[in-house]
C-alpha cells in the first residue's frame, strides 16, 4: 500500500517524517515530537513576543510564552524591551502573574527578591545569612537576545542563529506592507481574543496559508457580510497566488489589488465603506488621507506566516501558542491606527469581533474544523497528511517558489523548515 | 426596596433566558429596542465598549445576523446546535430613573454539545425600558467571571 509509512523509526529520524507532498501524521499526535519541537525549534529559533505598542512606555510589560516557558517582555528605564524568563533565581517561582501592566521592578512573593526591569536581582530580605556565599550579580532573571523589526519583538534562546533580519529575509517587505495599515498614524495592539482549540499547534500554522478551505468553513460569515464583500473574498480561483519565502515563512496573497494600501486610492470606496468616508470628510480629513484611512480599515489583502509562531493576517496578528501535543493556544490581537480617527478605529474593532475570538462568525468554525483534524488524525496513525495542492504549477519565484492562491505552498515552506530544524 | 419592580424585571429576564435556551430567536429579537446593544467585554474593568474590542458589541443589524449563522445551518460550529441550560439570580435593581430601570444579576449556563460540557458564569447588567406593561432591552452587558482568560468557542447567545 503505497500511502502507509515505510518501518522507519519514528523517533529517531522526523526527517523521514516529512515528504515533498505529504507528513506523516505522527506530527499531530506523538507527544515525543512535540517534547522536540519545543527544543528544538521554540528554543532555537527567533520566537514572536509582543508588539512594541503592547508595551509602550519604562515599565510597561507583558507576560508570554516562548513555547512552555514563561516570560515577560518589559521596557526598562532606558527604553529597551528585555524579554526574560519568568522565573525567581531563587527557587523558581514566577514573579509576574498579571497579562500586563505597569511596574518599577519584579518582586518574587515567596521570599521578596527583588528584580529591575533589566531582570538585575537588587534586593534580597535578610541578606545576612548568605555571607560571602550570593553574589547577585550572578543571579539576575534570565534576559534573552531580543530583536525587532517593524515593531515586532522577537526573542531568542540562542546567541549564535542569525540576525533577526536575516531570519525573515524577504519576509521583511511584506511586514513592511502590512504597516500600511497604520495609515501614517503607526499600529498599535489595544487587545486581542485568546481562545484555545483541542488540536496540534500545525493545524493552526497550516490554515494561515489555507485560502482552499475558506468558501466552505465560512460559508456563514460570508451570509453576514454584503455582496461587494462577499465578491472581494470569493478569491480561489482569482490571480492571487502562495509564495514560499524561506526559512518556513511564507506569503499568501488573496486579494492581489490590496497587496499595497497606499497604492491605486484613487480607486472607488467600497460601498460598506462609503458611510465611514464620508464621517472622515465631516471630521475635516482631505480626501488622500480619507482614502488611506478607509483602506488600511478593511486590511491587506494578504496573509504573511512567520515560522513558527506569528502571522500578519489580513487585518490582525495571529499568535500561537503550543501548549502539550493536542493543545493550542491562538491570540487574534487586533490593530488600530495610533492615534487615529476614532470612528475609523471603532469601525476597525467592530470587523474584528464580527470573524474574530469565541463568538466571531469565523474563528468558531475554523476552531471546529481544526479539532476534527485532531480528532480524525487519531485513525490510522500510518497515513499521511496531503500537501500536494498546487504542486504541478509551483514554479520558482525571485523569493522561493510560487503557486495559485489555494495551493498548500506554504504548508510545504513550513514543513521543510521544521525537517530542517527538527533534524539538526 | 420596590418589590413590584424586582418582580417586573426578573419575570421579564427569566423569559428572556428561557426564549435563548429554547431557541425562540424572533421572539428574543423583538425584545430589544431598535439602538439596543448586546455587550460581552473582555477587560472586566473595561466601561468604554464602544472603543475597545470586546469579544461581541451587536446592535440590531448584528443580533440579527447572530440568529441567522446560529439557526442556518451552514455553520460547522453551531451544527449540531449547542443545548443550553440557564439560571438567573440574584436580581438586584440598581437604579430607576422614570421609565428606565438598570437591574443586575448572576448567571450560571451549562452547555452541551457533541461530548462536552462547558460552564460560563457570568454577572448580567440590563439596561431595560419600559414599553406598555413589559420592558425593552436598551443594553444588555455580559461579564463572564472568567473574560479575561482564554475561552473555547461559543455557537449560542450567552
Amino acid at each position: 500500500m503505497n500511502n502507509m509509512i515505510e518501518v522507519v523509526n519514528l523517533e529517531c529520524d522526523p526527517a523521514e517524517l516529512v515528504k515533498a507532498d505529504r507528513v506523516h501524521t505522527s506530527l499531530y499526535t506523538d507527544a515525543k515530537l512535540f517534547d522536540a519541537e519545543m527544543e528544538k525549534i521554540f528554543y532555537s529559533t527567533w520566537v514572536w513576543v509582543a508588539h512594541e505598542s503592547e508595551i509602550p512606555d519604562a515599565g510597561s510589560y507583558k507576560s508570554t510564552f516562548i513555547g512552555k516557558q514563561p516570560v515577560i517582555a518589559v521596557r526598562d528605564r532606558k527604553k529597551q524591551v528585555n524579554v526574560l524568563l519568568n522565573r525567581c533565581r531563587h527557587r523558581g517561582a514566577t514573579v509576574c502573574e498579571h497579562k500586563k501592566g505597569k511596574t518599577n521592578s519584579f518582586v518574587c512573593p515567596y521570599h521578596g527578591w527583588g528584580y529591575a526591569l533589566d531582570g538585575s536581582l537588587r534586593g534580597i530580605p535578610h541578606p545576612d545569612s548568605y555571607g560571602e556565599c550570593l553574589d547577585k550579580s550572578e543571579l539576575p532573571l534570565v534576559s534573552l537576545r531580543t530583536e525587532s523589526y517593524a515593531g515586532m519583538i522577537f526573542a531568542t534562546f540562542k546567541d549564535d542563529i542569525e540576525p533577526l533580519v536575516d531570519f525573515l529575509g524577504p519576509a521583511r517587505k511584506w511586514v513592511d506592507l502590512f504597516m500600511k495599515q497604520g495609515a501614517g498614524y503607526g499600529i498599535k495592539v489595544p487587545g486581542e481574543h485568546r481562545f484555545r482549540f483541542p488540536g496540534n499547534w500545525k493545524i493552526q500554522l497550516e490554515n494561515t496559508t489555507d485560502a482552499y478551505h475558506f468558501p466552505l468553513v465560512h460559508k456563514s460569515f460570508l451570509h453576514s457580510v454584503d455582496q461587494q464583500t462577499m465578491d472581494m473574498l470569493d478569491f480561489v480561483d482569482g490571480s492571487g497566488y502562495v509564495e514560499d519565502l524561506g526559512n518556513g515563512h511564507s506569503v499568501m496573497v488573496m486579494i492581489p489589488d490590496l497587496i499595497d494600501l497606499e497604492a491605486n486610492l484613487d480607486l472607488p470606496i467600497p460601498t460598506r465603506f462609503e458611510s465611514l468616508a464620508q464621517e472622515l470628510r465631516d471630521e475635516g480629513i482631505e480626501e488622500q488621507q480619507v482614502r488611506r484611512v478607509v483602506r488600511a480599515v478593511g486590511g491587506s489583502g494578504f496573509n504573511l506566516n512567520l515560522f513558527p509562531n506569528i502571522a500578519c493576517s489580513m487585518a490582525f496578528f495571529r499568535v500561537l501558542q503550543p501548549i502539550s501535543v493536542n493543545e493550542t493556544e491562538i491570540h487574534h490581537a487586533v490593530i488600530t491606527m495610533d492615534g487615529g480617527p476614532a470612528v475609523a478605529n471603532r469601525y476597525r474593532l467592530r470587523l474584528h469581533e464580527h470573524f474574530q475570538g469565541p463568538m466571531g462568525f469565523g474563528t468558531p468554525d475554523d476552531s471546529e474544523a481544526w479539532e476534527r483534524v485532531q480528532k480524525g488524525a487519531s485513525a490510522g496513525e500510518d497515513l499521511w497528511i496531503m500537501l500536494n495542492r498546487g504542486l504541478p504549477g509551483e514554479k520558482p519565484s525571485e523569493d522561493g517558489l510560487v503557486s495559485d492562491v489555494s495551493a498548500e505552498t506554504g504548508m510545504r515552506a513550513a514543513y521543510q523548515q521544521w525537517k530542517k530544524m527538527m533534524s539538526a | 426596596m420596590n418589590l413590584q419592580l424586582l418582580q417586573e424585571v426578573t419575570a421579564f429576564i427569566w423569559a428572556e433566558g428561557d426564549m435563548l435556551d429554547h431557541n425562540e430567536y424572533d421572539t428574543w429579537l423583538a425584545l430589544w429596542a431598535d439602538k439596543g446593544t448586546y455587550i460581552i467585554p473582555i477587560d472586566p474593568k473595561e466601561e468604554d465598549f464602544e472603543n475597545t474590542l470586546n469579544y461581541a458589541y451587536d446592535d440590531a443589524h448584528m443580533r440579527q445576523l447572530r440568529v441567522q449563522r446560529l439557526i442556518g445551518g451552514e455553520s460547522i460550529s453551531t451544527s449540531p446546535q449547542p443545548r443550553t441550560v440557564r439560571s438567573a439570580s440574584n436580581f438586584r435593581v440598581l437604579s430607576e430613573d422614570g421609565d428606565k430601570v438598570r437591574v443586575r444579576c448572576s448567571q450560571h449556563l451549562r452547555d452541551f454539545r457533541k461530548d462536552s460540557l462547558k460552564h460560563y458564569s457570568a454577572d448580567l447588567t440590563y439596561d431595560l425600558v419600559r414599553s406598555g406593561d413589559s420592558f425593552q432591552i436598551q443594553r444588555k452587558l455580559i461579564r463572564l467571571i472568567n473574560s479575561d482568560d482564554t475561552l473555547a468557542g461559543i455557537g449560542y447567545i450567552l
